[in-house]
């Protein structure tokens, strides 16, 4: 910091960039600077459409099809990016510039090992030959806690778990040990138990090898801990820049604000329920099996009228089985599925339309679960006929209600197709089609998941609200931790297919957990800048993760 | 491994019933042909009698179940059955020599020709559509690419005899480089015999590689959107290596396929080239033989077409799922 001129690595001065859609190019920077120093990680965050990767890439010369930079400059190391030959911009890619995308599982290419992927840039840019550089990705592999580091790169991306393979990325991008490494969300994707290892891993070795980086994410509290210095952009304007504890204690901006508000969001706890009550759905000793390998092992909860019970576990721990089993799409081998104490056809197809009613469902993609050729008052209108017969100017009537209900106002909305709507507001459609059998029971699938915090935040009072009105229950599943403190009555912790545990919110939360529940509460970042180094300091490197899972089981 | 051995082999056994459907397919069709060769042979003077005792000698007055049946069991075992053309009919000439000509030995050096003419095509055709097809991928909408699209199309889109004799226009009669007939045969010594089958082999060359090579550029481009052909630029990589080091291996399966039809193409549909450079390929023996309704050689001509198209593209098939490293090293 103090010597300037020698430090300084990126320069981007005045940038504007525009994206090209229905033939006009419509801005999406609109002015912004960044100065990155060597050695220094720079956090960019902001939700999606704020330009965080589209200006990530812009700092390495590459735009994606269909974007242009319209005006400014961007110097690296005194390069004149923008005006430099193909050639030149080449020789600093891969080179003295990396890249980590979002989807390491994507982003490496299938059909070749990951040794050959890591050994391409130094070989193709005369840094090391390729025997030096695939002994040096063995080191790497090491550094960043890969297992069998000296055998995983002969394996195809496919073979390699997703963690794994982010950190292989990050290894790859390391190859030439480029100055600056662009990290464009490369945690999202993963589960937290996960992420939490990968964060360690990228910290360790932007550190050891005195890497600049700029860290693209969503995430604030995974910012806080990689970042030095946090840029807050929104909708293509820069809204402020400090560095990170600063602006983790003293954000200036509303903006930032409402940012750092967003997990403030808590209901009040509800009183016990009833010994004895009945409850609405009762899930009693699942055993499901996909083909002949099952895949839940004697599962069994109770969701009571009025509740919120949360489903927590990482990906391929059976929470989206289990729905599928409540609503009949996958029939149980083992158990029984009971709605207020009676037992419900284990198969959809033999539940009559009553008990169909009672259970909705409310999905992950609003975009997919959304027919886009019908109009929101058809996406709506048609539960409203089939399940309460209603037609004409009765089924309009009821479908405006159900509109004003998730605060959408009828008269703007009925016409519209889905892909006229924003992500909140699709899943906000997707829950007046679900309100519209009027049932007891929602199912939502990470209904938050794809959504920005600030607009997930607006999903989850909605449910809150529409829960207390209507004393529905709902089964939440989610993977995050911060849903679940927020709207949840009850947690059921899964993992492989089994209960670990189960209970009340509060119990939950606190200590002493079962093993798995503690290593889950334990790996979600918090927004303390400090926490990750603490964790590692309390815990060891070997006691995080996977490594931690692998170490249970 | 075990899967994909296990694949394999289920597409082996589902080619091996393919074609025994289309062994009925094809006999059933072949005798719904109106005519009937001793009609055609014996003319319009023949007397029932004569017609009634070629028949006899030839089976055909058989139930066609039982003929079929014989037919079937002869090709399993090597035997297409005697050209009716060749026949020496014993009881109508009152001298049996026993020297029938099969129908293998008829069809062998006709066979055997037109795999040399397709495999000299596919030699010339294949690597050019392919390499054209990553040229006009790596300068898509240039003028090198509109270009490469424009004269492929027409290629394909002209009658085959009007590219034929195109060709002979310019490589055979304004410059003498190459022979405009193309009549092979036995003991040819292998320079002269390919330069013989150069026109035709050029001729259906510019038939088959517009399919080939827009599939190639289609494939590629396809592809380039996605995030590890992204990576591979990021990388700094070369935009012809991105190419065909990084996009063409995982576009390999459509292309085979395409490849692998137009192989079948060479084998079974070439019969207006071979007419037009005289090349005494199988095209032409099949035609003949549908002419004078010569059953036995219109069967195995048909029944050796349905096999290349199914070996083809069974081929092609398991080539596409070698090409999935996902298949070949399963987790």
């Amino acid at each position: 910091m103090q010597d300037d001129t020698s430090r300084l690595l990126v320069e981007m001065r005045g940038i504007y960039m525009e994206g090209r859609s229905d033939e006009t190019w419509t801005p999406i920077i609109k002015g912004v600077d960044l100065t990155l120093n060597k050695g220094e990680v720079l956090g960019l965050i902001g939700e999606s459409g704020a330009g965080k990767s589209t200006l990530g890439l812009a700092a390495m010369g590459f735009t994606r099809d269909g974007v242009r930079i319209s005006q400014g400059s961007v110097h690296f190391d005194g390069i004149d990016v923008l005006r430099a030959s193909a050639q030149t911009k080449r020789q600093l890619l891969g080179k003295r510039i990396a890249y980590v995308a979002q989807s390491a599982a994507a982003s490496f290419n299938p059909a070749h090992k990951i040794i050959d992927q890591h050994t391409e840039a130094p070989v193709q840019h005369g840094v090391m030959s390729r025997s030096e550089s695939a002994k040096d990705g063995m080191e790497l592999y090491r550094k960043l806690r890969l297992p069998n580091p000296e055998e995983i790169g002969f394996r195809y991306p496919h073979q390699v778990s997703g963690g794994q393979l982010q950190r292989a990325m990050t290894a790859m991008a390391m190859a030439c040990r480029p100055d600056l490494i662009i990290f464009d969300e490369p945690t999202t994707a993963l589960d937290v138990t996960t992420q939490i290892e990968v964060l360690a891993s990228i910290r360790q070795i932007v550190d050891e090898f005195d890497t600049a980086a700029i860290y693209i994410t969503h995430d604030l509290a995974v910012v806080a801990q990689m970042a030095d210095r946090i840029k807050v952009l929104l909708k293509g304007d820069e809204v402020e820049e400090a560095d990170t504890r600063t602006m983790l204690a003293h954000p200036t901006q509303d903006y930032t604000k409402s940012l750092w508000a967003v997990r403030e969001f808590q209901r009040p706890a509800k009183p016990p329920v009833n010994t004895g009550a009945t409850p609405v759905i009762s899930v009693q000793n699942v055993t499901a099996a996909y083909g002949k390998i099952d895949v839940l092992h004697d599962v069994s909860f109770d969701i009571h009228e009025g509740r919120t019970v949360a489903v927590v576990g990482e990906s391929g721990s059976g929470k989206s089985t289990t729905a599928r089993c409540i609503t009949g799409l996958l029939p149980p081998r083992i158990g029984a599925i009971e709605l207020d104490g009676a037992a419900l056809p284990l198969d959809y197809r033999k539940r009559n339309k009553d008990q169909l009613r009672q259970v909705q469902m409310i999905y992950q993609m609003a975009d997919t679960a959304l027919n886009p050729r019908k109009s929101i008052g058809e996406i709506i209108g048609r539960p409203v006929q089939f399940y309460m017969g209603l037609t004409g100017k009765q089924k309009r009537k009821r479908v405006e209600e159900l509109l004003d209900e998730i605060e959408l106002p009828a008269d703007q909305y009925f016409d519209r197709l889905p892909s006229e709507l924003s992500g909140g507001q699709k899943q906000r459609i997707g829950i007046a089609r679900a309100l519209a059998a009027e049932p007891k029971f929602i199912i939502c699938d990470e209904v938050t998941s794809a959504l920005d915090q600030l607009v997930a935040e607006g999903i989850l009072r909605l449910l809150a609200r529409l829960q207390d009105d209507l004393k529905l229950s709902y089964m939440f599943i989610t993977h995050d931790l911060a849903t679940v403190r927020s709207i949840a009555d009850e947690v059921v912790v899964m993992k492989n297919g089994e209960v670990v545990e189960q209970g009340p919110k509060r119990d939950m939360f606190k200590p002493p957990h079962h093993a798995y529940t503690d290593l889950l509460l334990s790996s979600v970042p918090e927004m303390d800048p400090d926490w990750l180094t603490n964790l590692l300091k309390e815990r060891g490197v070997d006691n995080i993760g996977d490594a931690a899972v692998e170490k249970m089981s | 491994m075990n899967s994909v051995l296990r694949i394999i082999l289920q597409r082996l056994a589902l080619g091996v019933l393919t074609l025994f459907i289309v062994s009925i397919v094809i006999f059933t069709a072949v005798n719904m042909l109106p005519g009937d060769f001793a009609q055609a042979i014996l003319g319009q003077g023949a007397t029932p009698e004569a017609v009634a005792a070629i028949r006899r000698d030839l089976g055909l007055d058989q139930p066609p179940i039982t003929r079929y049946f014989q037919w079937l069991g002869g090709a399993l075992q090597g035997d297409l059955g005697n050209s009716f053309a060749q026949a020496n009919f014993a009881s109508f000439v009152g001298d049996d020599s026993g020297a029938r000509t099969t129908v293998a030995a008829q069809i062998a050096p006709r066979f055997a020709n037109t795999m040399f003419l397709a495999g000299v095509t596919a030699a010339i055709a294949v690597p050019f559509a392919v390499g054209l097809g990553i040229l006009a991928a790596l300068y898509r909408n240039s003028a090198f690419d509109k270009a490469a699209n424009v004269s492929t199309l027409s290629s394909i889109s002209s009658p085959e005899f009007f590219m034929a004799y195109i060709l002979i226009l310019f490589l055979a009669v304004l410059n003498p480089i190459l022979p405009s007939l193309s009549n092979i045969y036995d003991g040819m010594p292998f320079s002269e015999r390919l330069q013989k089958t150069l026109l035709p082999a050029l001729t259906l060359t510019l038939v088959v590689t517009a399919h080939m090579m827009r599939m190639t550029r289609a494939a590629i481009i396809n592809l380039l959107a996605s995030p590890y052909i992204e990576m591979a630029r990021l990388k700094g990589i070369s935009p012809m290596r991105v190419i065909v080091k990084h996009a063409l291996p995982n576009a390999l399966a459509p292309i085979i396929n395409v490849i692998a039809l137009n192989l079948a193409y060479l084998i079974t549909g070439v019969v207006v080239v071979e007419v037009v450079f005289v090349y005494p390929g199988i095209g032409q023996l099949f035609v003949d033989s549908v002419k004078i309704r010569d059953i036995p050689v219109v069967q195995a001509c048909c029944l050796i077409f349905a096999a290349a198209y199914i070996l083809l593209n069974l081929t092609a098939d398991i080539l596409s799922i070698l090409s999935n490293p996902r298949l070949r090293h399963p987790k």
